[in-house]
């Protein structure tokens, strides 16, 4: 017998992901069109691997393959990998990453819903830690034609010399090891730098964002995280910045460079990995924005999104239980 | 008089479907040809039967008097011929029977001698005597009696008049203000003056204007102290707490009672039977009922209690299609079992479902933690967290995440994107957990009155040495200096008093001691709910225990 309510509201899990992946929409044509289309051709191979894998996994479960397929929770995971990775690395690396992410992260704790970590994070900090080389390297925007991109992707010679060319981020942590050198006479001195950030790169900022806007307005995303990251993000390093111009990046830098809209509107706010309660999220994306901001200036990486955001996810139980709202009724006596 | 709105938290927006039946006005239905007249009114009290089969009985004639502080009286909806005395199916989910009047009615309707009750010549208590004579609770689905809640009038400030009426379907209340609003708000009158009300706040969804202009025109001839608000349209604002919420920025607590903060609410259903009462004399034997859903004439009915379902819908004669009915609205209604069931005081809505206007939920996901519920819960509570620990039957946790706020509306189900019915979940575990409450009572008794015979036997033995010691050094004493018998222990009898007592009071605290919090202060309605799901447990056990060879 089915009990009340009877009605629902016509959403879906699969309606939720396909707001996903219609938001990053933007950004993947700002891609595609500026910086590498071989992206396109990235983000099919992830597709695919997700869904492989995905129906793999359910094969050995034995559990049934239509609704945990179609609820293209998968294919976001996916995108989002596509994204952050490096669009000319090699197809097996790529699958490679979305398999750690789908088989390892995601149904090993139990599928959908289940897995305490971000399993997109996951999989690119284990990417990292395994293939560093290859995975730091990055084209600057339309340095290389369409062809020689494909032939990068596919398999064959990788003259690394030629085609490597650090990001923003890397550009300045390296460039400031040597004596003398400040953030404005880095980026003065390399072509690969535009206006703010890294030169085609710094436009893919704006298309997250817009995206995050569609979110936000469908109600998917709720503002608590994306500001609380931008903010604490923004707030830090202009404090660093404030201090010293010479040797800290600003803030407008930061808000622009590698993963920081990505992150703000489609990583940290992953919801099963995530704080939960208002002030949870407030907390929990604030952290994220800090502990990125030191490993991004400190650390021995060049981006520190990922492993922030899985710093946190272990921190999420405790965030979520000491920041529980109160209950209607219940002023000033908080559940615990 | 100026009121300023105040919002709830979360709510949701389910369509209304209320033009449907809202067009037609209110007809009246025919005397059935059988009256199911159950004598448990609610599940707090049954009353007792005043007349036996083969006896006449006219309108409003007294069948059941009314036992115990929330007991009313119960009375015969026409004139007719009792036939049989027995248990019948009542409207609720378990199906349960209740002790049923059945009474043929002879088609005369022909009332019983009744007169107005002047407000002005009889005390307070002589007033509310009257209106639990007459048999008036609230008649917005709780069927709280309405001479109880009346009762604690004490310091109140505001009378909020419900008109609200958030289910989709429903419109049984809006045609009631429509029509007859002077008698609604005759009835808000007598309600603040009995309960000393300085204002009285009507708050109607916006999605009725016919009714709000209604009661606005019949308010306006009120003079100051009364005041037709129009309230977002916005699921659940017609729940109690968030209705008083919305007009008088009060936030009441699970467990209080508005009379506490200033406030008190009644249904408009319910100031128009108390209008009824008072200015009549009549007892409450018919309300308005709306038949919408999967039918050929969906509208509202006036018919008289006892009504069974069955006889009703053919009023608004259900389509071929109809798969099942439910009773009450789409968000927190049941699904009858049993079309014999009969309207009561707090049958406001009957729905013809059909699978093509509701169909049923696809398969459950996977809950992703998106927080839509959260976000949707006007008790603030975080519904997948109680959802987790409802599922793990890990209760305390359930409890500690205010399980007993969730007041069932179905908002957090409703947006689920995983489908996941979350409500059946808060169910579950509320009624696993007034179960082993009650289990841990019983053993906590028993371990008490062992624990005391235990006491009682030391006692009595060490009482036994006592007066043998006390005897022998009475004897030594007398041996000693004979003559002069010392005083005999009489006083024995003291510091066992207070032993007693010493060990009642332990036990006392013992049982306070393990409480568990969150069911304390249970309100009378969630009371209810739990008696409910504990007769509905008893009976699933029941089935089992027949089930099994
Ligand atoms: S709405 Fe459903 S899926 Fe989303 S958090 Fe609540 S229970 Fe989980
Ligand atoms: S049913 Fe309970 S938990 Fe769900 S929205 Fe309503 S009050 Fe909140």
């Amino acid at each position: 017998m089915i009990n009340s309510p009877y009605i629902r509201k016509p959403a879906s899990v699969q309606g939720v992901m396909l707001a996903v992946l219609i938001a990053l929409v933007p950004a993947i044509v700002v891609y595609a069109s500026q910086i590498a289309a071989v992206v396109l051709v990235n983000l099919t191979i992830a597709t695919i691997a997700a869904l492989a894998g995905e129906a793999l996994v359910l094969k050995l479960r034995g559990r049934p393959l239509a609704p945990a397929l179609s609820d293209l929770s998968a294919v976001v995971t996916a995108w989002l990998l596509a994204l952050c990775f490096p669009p000319i690395l090699p197809w097996w690396a790529t699958a490679l990453g979305v398999l750690i992410a789908i088989v390892a992260v995601k149904h090993l704790y139990g599928g959908l819903g289940q897995n305490p970590f971000n399993p997109a994070m996951v999989a690119y900090c284990a990417m990292i830690v395994a293939f560093p080389a290859l995975m730091s390297q990055w084209p600057a925007a339309g340095q290389l034609d369409f062809a020689t991109q494909l032939g990068l992707v596919l398999g064959g010679a990788r003259e690394l010399d030629a085609i490597a060319s650090a990001t923003a981020l890397d550009t300045i942590k390296t460039g400031l090891r040597t004596a003398g050198a400040t953030v404005e006479s880095i980026m003065g001195q390399s072509e690969n730098f535009g206006l703010v950030s890294g030169r085609g790169w710094e436009w893919l900022a704006p298309a997250y964002a817009l995206g995050g806007m569609y979110l936000l307005a469908r109600g998917i995303i709720t503002w608590h995280m994306p500001a609380a990251f931008l903010g604490a993000l923004a707030a830090i390093s202009a404090a660093f910045w404030l201090v010293d111009p010479a040797h800290y990046a600003s803030p407008l830098f930061h808000l622009a460079s590698g993963g920081a809209m990505l992150g703000a509107f489609f990583i940290v706010t992953d919801p099963v990995s995530g704080a939960t309660t208002p002030r949870g999220k407030l907390i929990f994306a604030a952290c994220i924005a800090l502990v990125a901001y030191i490993i991004r200036s400190f650390g021995a990486f060049p981006e520190g999104v990922a492993f922030a955001v899985l710093l946190l996810n272990i921190c999420v139980p405790l965030i979520d239980m000491n920041t529980q709202p109160r209950v209607f009724g219940h002023r000033g006596d908080k559940a615990r | 008089m100026i009121t300023r709105l105040f919002g709830f938290k979360g709510g949701v927006k389910p369509e209304s479907h209320k033009n449907e039946s809202s067009g037609p006005p209110i007809q009246k239905g025919p005397i059935p040809k059988r009256l199911v007249i159950p004598l448990r009114q609610s599940i707090r009290s049954t009353a007792r039967c005043l007349v036996q089969p083969g006896q006449k009985v006219l309108k409003g004639e007294h069948i059941g008097e009314g036992e115990g502080g929330l007991g009313t009286s119960v009375h015969a909806s026409t004139s007719g011929t009792v036939v049989e005395i027995a248990p019948y199916p009542m409207a609720h989910a378990s199906g349960m029977e209740t002790l049923s009047v059945v009474i043929e009615p002879d088609g005369e309707d022909r009332w019983i001698d009744h007169t107005p009750l002047d407000l002005r010549a009889v005390s307070r208590e002589e007033a509310l005597a009257w209106l639990r004579g007459c048999g008036i609770v609230g008649m917005g689905g709780a069927g709280f009696p309405t001479h109880v809640k009346i009762g604690g009038g004490q310091g109140i400030e505001t009378l909020v008049i419900n008109g609200a009426e958030c289910e989709p379907w429903i419109t049984c209340d809006d045609r009631l203000m429509r029509e007859r609003a002077a008698e609604v708000l005759s009835g808000a009158m007598i309600l603040r003056e009995l309960i000393g009300a300085k204002q009285v706040l009507v708050g109607i969804e916006d999605n009725k204007p016919e009714a709000i202009a209604a009661m606005q025109a019949a308010a306006s001839k009120l003079g100051d102290g009364i005041a037709v608000v129009p309230v977002p349209t916005l699921y659940p604002a017609g729940g109690e707490k968030q209705l008083i919420r919305v007009l008088t920025s009060v936030e009441i607590p699970q467990g209080k009672l508005g009379t506490d903060f200033g406030v008190q609410c009644f249904n408009v259903g319910t100031a128009h039977a108390v209008h009824r009462a008072i200015c009549f004399g009549e007892p409450l034997v018919s309300r308005v009922v709306t038949l919408t859903g999967n039918v050929a004439r969906p509208g509202n009915y006036e018919v008289l209690l006892g009504t069974q379902v069955a006889e009703l819908l053919q009023l608004a004669g259900p389509k071929a299609d109809t798969d099942r009915y439910i009773m009450g609205g789409p968000m927190m209604g049941t699904e009858l079992q049993s079309l014999s069931v009969p309207v009561t005081k707090g049958t406001n809505c009957v729905i013809s479902a059909s699978p093509a206007l509701f169909p049923p939920p696809p398969p459950e996901l996977p809950c992703i933690r998106c927080g839509a519920c959260a976000r949707a819960c006007p008790a603030e509570l975080q519904p997948f967290e109680l959802y987790w620990f409802s599922r793990a039957k890990n209760f305390g946790k359930a409890q500690e995440y205010h399980l007993f706020d969730c007041i069932e509306c179905g908002c957090c189900a409703f947006v689920c994107p995983s489908r996941i019915p979350l409500v059946d979940y808060y169910r579950f575990a509320k009624g696993e957990i007034w179960a082993r409450e009650r289990e841990r009572q019983a053993s906590d008794q028993a371990r008490e009155r062992f624990e005391f015979r235990n006491y009682r036997q030391e006692r009595e033995k060490e009482e036994k040495a006592a007066k043998l010691a006390a005897k022998a050094a009475e004897t030594r004493a007398k041996l000693a200096d004979t003559g002069e018998p010392a005083p005999a222990p009489a006083e024995a009898e003291d510091p066992k008093k207070a032993l007693i007592a010493a060990a009642l009071a332990r036990a006392k605290q013992q049982q306070a001691a393990v409480a568990p919090r969150n069911t304390e202060d249970l309100s009378a309605d969630v009371q209810a709910e739990i008696a409910d799901i504990d007769a509905r447990r008893e009976k699933l056990n029941q089935q089992d225990a027949d089930k099994a060879p």
